[in-house]
This record gives structure tokens, sequence and C-alpha cells, in this order.
């Protein structure tokens, strides 16, 4: 028993390298989705303090519009410019009609609001666009669906071109997003909303404006998401389960880090899928990538309350 | 009594203008309590103008109404000689009013660099698109709101912390950088709300002097609140004695000093 738990795993994966990057190379494609939802989540508690339980319904349902409106006749790319502008016009409603009157309630309340919208997404997606699986139109979008096959070690390695370029297209969100953050007056006026309202009022900064921003920001990301998954997956109302990947990922990382979103989400995806392959197939009957997740974060959250990459809490008396 | 147009020049060789900002008898109440009771005053351009009062006198309030976090139920703000409507506080900071709060409010996350940054704010021009591909205006703006940065940093003396982290300095830097953030912003109008309050003696003479500076070298029209009648006096051209939310004095510190209404209210009547 021990043998197996401790040794034979590894021995496996030396015995079969080119199959062990195979591995990772799933666990990273998948791991680095996980890091795009949570980084949604992290920018907008970063900018409002509200944990956004609405953030994996938005992936769903910009995707949901962006093949909705293809199925209509609309061509690819303007769809795309279209769902933007959904996803805008949703980031406006939700400040006018969700934010704006809980303005200065208590958080718990602001996420149970967020819960609000998941659920409304969920009707009115279905209502407009129906509740069956679509296939995302990738081809269409111009994504590369053919695969590169790789010879590592004189052994196989399949790279699909649709996890390369969903991989490269979230890099660059993500090192754009850090730039936009750190580096331009509105990414200082986004940090400084989340750390002291009155005080970022006091330096004029509207609140009103950087909420929509904020909204809308994660609904671009939700439609990367939604795009990257939908190629692999399908676009399904199931989507939205992948949502519940982040909560883990924001455990590990913490709420506040986006570097502890990224760093978060690739481990998670890497280790989810080595457990899985190594330990829960051989040992446990399999399908243990949908709760491997839940428990790594609970073993992290024991040990690290503020999560890997969290700002430290230090209590002054 | 001096004409509101016109300006004049103290014995320091200090120019003090006309009125730049007119409070006319405001009022402000909450519930049944009344903060703030029929007060008028002025601020000139250029002038140190100081707002004192005992404990629960309202000054504090009145500095919110100023800029904006409070509206007062009857009265007239007037800025640079027109009327202002009821305004949000960033709305006011856009008018080129800057201010520090009494329990220090700053970007604790962010790095005295950002913070100070963030006073840049109310100059931004380049549009969101721009500032998202952070190209051509954008980038030369941040160029420039960087310099202005760096000067008021230079000038407060605290370039070695640069880059700390807020969350890490002692209370005393950190209102120095609430100022700093403030006076990026270039104002026309300062607002501190004690910015001594809880200072040792020696912090408190730092404070006076980059208080007294910045009006020096900028021309900036400052006006503050004190708890601390020493310091005011030294420090303010003209000041406004508040009590119960009354006005009760208003004139030079010589003057004030020897208002009757003053001393009663700060010693105590005697029977």
């Amino acid at each position: 028993m021990l043998h197996d738990i401790f040794i034979a795993p590894f021995a496996d994966m030396i015995a079969a390298p080119d199959f062990l990057m195979q591995v990772l190379w799933e666990g990273l494609v998948s791991g680095i989705l996980y890091a795009l939802i949570a980084l949604g989540f992290v920018l907008i508690y970063r900018s409002s303090r509200i944990f956004n339980f609405a953030q994996g319904i938005m992936v769903v349902f910009a995707a949901l519009t962006l093949v909705g409106l293809h199925a209509m006749g609309v061509p690819a790319w303007i769809s795309v410019v279209l769902t933007l502008a959904v996803m805008f016009g949703l980031a406006v409603a939700i400040e006018r009609v969700v934010l704006r009157p809980l303005v200065g309630q208590p958080d718990i309340i602001l996420f149970m609001a967020t819960i609000g919208i998941t659920l409304f997404l969920i009707g009115f997606g279905e209502i407009i666009f129906g509740g069956e699986n679509k296939v995302m139109i990738t081809e269409e979008l111009g994504i590369p669906t053919g695969s590169w096959t790789l010879e590592p070690f004189g052994g196989l390695l399949i790279l699909e071109q649709k996890d390369v370029t969903a991989v490269a297209v979230a890099a660059m969100l993500v090192v754009g997003l850090l730039v936009f953050l750190n580096r331009t007056q509105m990414g200082r006026a986004i940090r400084a909303l989340g750390d002291d309202s009155q005080a970022a009022l006091s330096v004029g900064i509207s609140l009103r404006t950087i909420w929509v921003l904020v909204w809308f920001i994660a609904g671009i990301i939700a439609l990367v998401t939604g795009i990257a998954w939908g190629a692999r997956a399908g676009v399904s109302f199931a989507l939205e389960v992948i949502a519940y990947k982040a909560l883990p990922v924001l455990m590990l990382g913490g709420l506040e880090s986006i570097a502890g979103a990224i760093i978060g989400g690739l481990m998670i995806g890497v280790l989810e899928k080595l457990f899985e392959i190594y330990w829960g197939q051989p040992l446990l009957g399999g399908n243990t990538e949908t709760w491997f997740a839940f428990v790594l974060a609970l073993i992290v959250l024991l040990f690290r309350p503020q999560g890997l990459f969290g700002e430290r809490i230090i209590e002054r008396v | 009594m001096l004409d509101a147009t016109e300006g004049h020049t103290t014995a320091d060789g200090r120019k003090i203008g006309p009125v730049v900002m007119e409070m006319k008898n405001i009022t402000l109440r909450f519930g049944g309590v009344v903060a703030i009771e029929n007060i008028s005053f002025d601020i000139r351009e250029g002038e140190i103008r100081a707002i004192i009062g005992p404990n629960g006198a309202g000054k504090s309030s009145m500095l919110n109404v100023v800029s904006g976090f409070y509206t007062p139920q009857e009265g007239e703000v007037w800025f640079r000689g027109q009327p202002r409507p009821p305004m949000k506080p960033y709305q006011v900071a856009r008018q080129g009013i800057a201010r520090t709060f009494q329990n220090i409010a700053l970007f604790e996350g962010m790095t005295v660099l950002d913070n100070v940054m963030t006073g840049r704010l109310t100059h931004m021009k380049a549009g969101l698109f721009s500032q998202a591909l952070w190209k051509g205006r954008a980038e030369a703006e941040e160029t420039a709101n960087r310099e202005i940065a760096e000067r008021v940093i230079d000038f407060l003396e605290i370039q070695a912390i640069r880059k700390t982290p807020v969350s890490r300095l002692p209370y005393g830097l950190k209102k120095r950088v609430e100022l700093a953030r403030a006076l990026a912003a270039e104002p026309k109008l300062l607002l501190l709300d004690e910015p001594m309050a809880g200072m040792n003696v020696e912090e408190k003479e730092d404070m006076s002097r980059f208080i007294l500076d910045v009006n020096d070298e900028f021309g900036t029209t400052i006006a503050l609140i004190e708890h601390d009648m020493g310091v005011v006096m030294d420090l303010s051209d003209r000041v406004v004695v508040m009590d119960y939310g009354k006005k009760i004095g208003d004139g030079t510190p010589d003057e004030v000093r020897n208002n009757q209404e003053v001393i009663d209210a700060y010693l105590g009547v005697q029977h």
C-alpha cells in the first residue's frame, strides 16, 4: 500500500517522462483558465470588497451571447464586438440596479446580491439562448484547431493548437492587466478605491465610473475564459461549475493578490491533474478532480489562513 | 475692513489675494442635532486660515461641508466668485480642493509613491482607451504626473520611503504622506483636518514648517483645523473660532486671543 502511494507513482513518472509532460500540459491549460476566473474575482474584490459570486455565470453568459449572436447570422468577429458591448451594458446595469442602491451595506449583503445576479443570469440566459449545449465558434474566430506533435525523450506529446492559443491569449491578458493596474492612473484609482473609499473620493475618484470599469473588465475576462473553455468542452450552463474551482484557487492565492490568483490557478490545475492520473485513477477509482482542489485549499487554510500570497493580517493592539 | 475683491500684503511679505471661498449662512443638522448653526466666513487666496474650537464644536463638520462630504441644509458655498451647487466629494476634488483627514485615510496597500500619484487623478486627461493601451498621451501624462509627484516627495523630504508600502510607516510619516498626496493635486485650496493631531513636539514642529513652506513657496491657500491653540496662533493669518456649532470669533490671532467669548469657551466662564 505504502509502495503504491509513495513509490509507484514517481516510478511511473520517471519511466514515461513524455506522458508526464502531457499530464502537466493538460493541467497547465485548465490551470490558466482557473486563474483567469480567479482574476475576475480578485479584480472586483480589490476595488470594491465584493466577493463576486457571479463571475462564473458571467463566463457562461458571455460565451452564450457570442454563440447566440453568431447563430443569428452575425459574422464571428462582429459577434465578439457585440458581446463586449453586451458585457459593458451588463456592467452598467449591475452598477445602476444592484450596487448603487446597496452602497455602504455590509459585505454579506453585497455577496448575496451577486448570488441574485447569478440566478438572474441563469434564467435570463436560458430564456434568450435556450438551455441546450452549443458548440463554440472556434474555427469561425480563426482559432487553429489542429495539433502539434512533439517527441520529447523519444516519446509523444500532443499539443492542441487551440489550447496553445488559449494559454497565449490568457498570458497576454494577464500581463496587460498587470500593466494597467500598476502603471496607469486608472489602475491606481481601482486599487485605491479598494483600500479606502473615503480617501478615494477625496482625490477625485468617482465610485460609479470605477465600478462600471471593473465589472466591464471582469466581463472581458469572462468572455476570453468562455471562448477558451467553450472550445474545449462546448458551451453550456455546466461551465459554471468551473467557476467554483476558482474558489479554492482564491483560497490558495488570497483574494487580494493577482499574482496569487495566477499561481494558485496554475498550481491547482497541475496538481489536480497529476493527482488524478497517478494517484486517483489507480488507487481511488478516479474522478478525483471534482474534489481534489477543495481538499488542497482546506489543508492550506489550516496552516496559512490568508492563503499563500494574501496580505498578511496584522492586528495592532 | 478689507474689500473682498482686493488683496494686500502681509508683514512678512506674502501676498494675500481676493476671497477664494465664502461660506454664507451655513447650517448643518443631523436629525435633531445642529452641528453648524448659521456660520459665515471667507477664505482669501494665499492665506492660512484656521478653524479652531473645543471638541465637538463642529470644525470637522465644517471642513466636510467645504469638501462635499456633507451637504448643508441651509446656506451657500461660494467658490471663486460663484455659488457652488451641491456636489459629491470627487467633484469637489476635481474643482481643485484637496484635503487630508483627521484619522489618516491613505491607501494602505499601496506604496508612498503610488499614494502620491493618486493625488494626480484630478489632472487625468487621457481617455480610458489610451490608458488601457498605454499609448501616446497616457504615457506622456504618466511621465508628467510622475515628475510632479517626485517634486512633492522631495519637498516633504520623504524620498527615502518612496517605495515603502504605507501600512509599514509610523504615524507621523503617514500624516506627511497624506499631505503629499493632497499637494500633488496642486490644489487651489488645501484643507487640513487636524494635521498635527497625535504628534509629538518634534513632529508638530516639522509639520508646521511644511505647512508654512507650502504656503510660502507655492502660494497655496490653506484652511486648517487645529486643537492646539499655540500652533494655530503661530501659523495662521486669520482664525475662525467655533463653539457648539456657532461662530464666536473671527479675526487675526491677536484679535481672537483677546476676544472674551473665545477665552470663556476655552477656559470656562468664571462665576
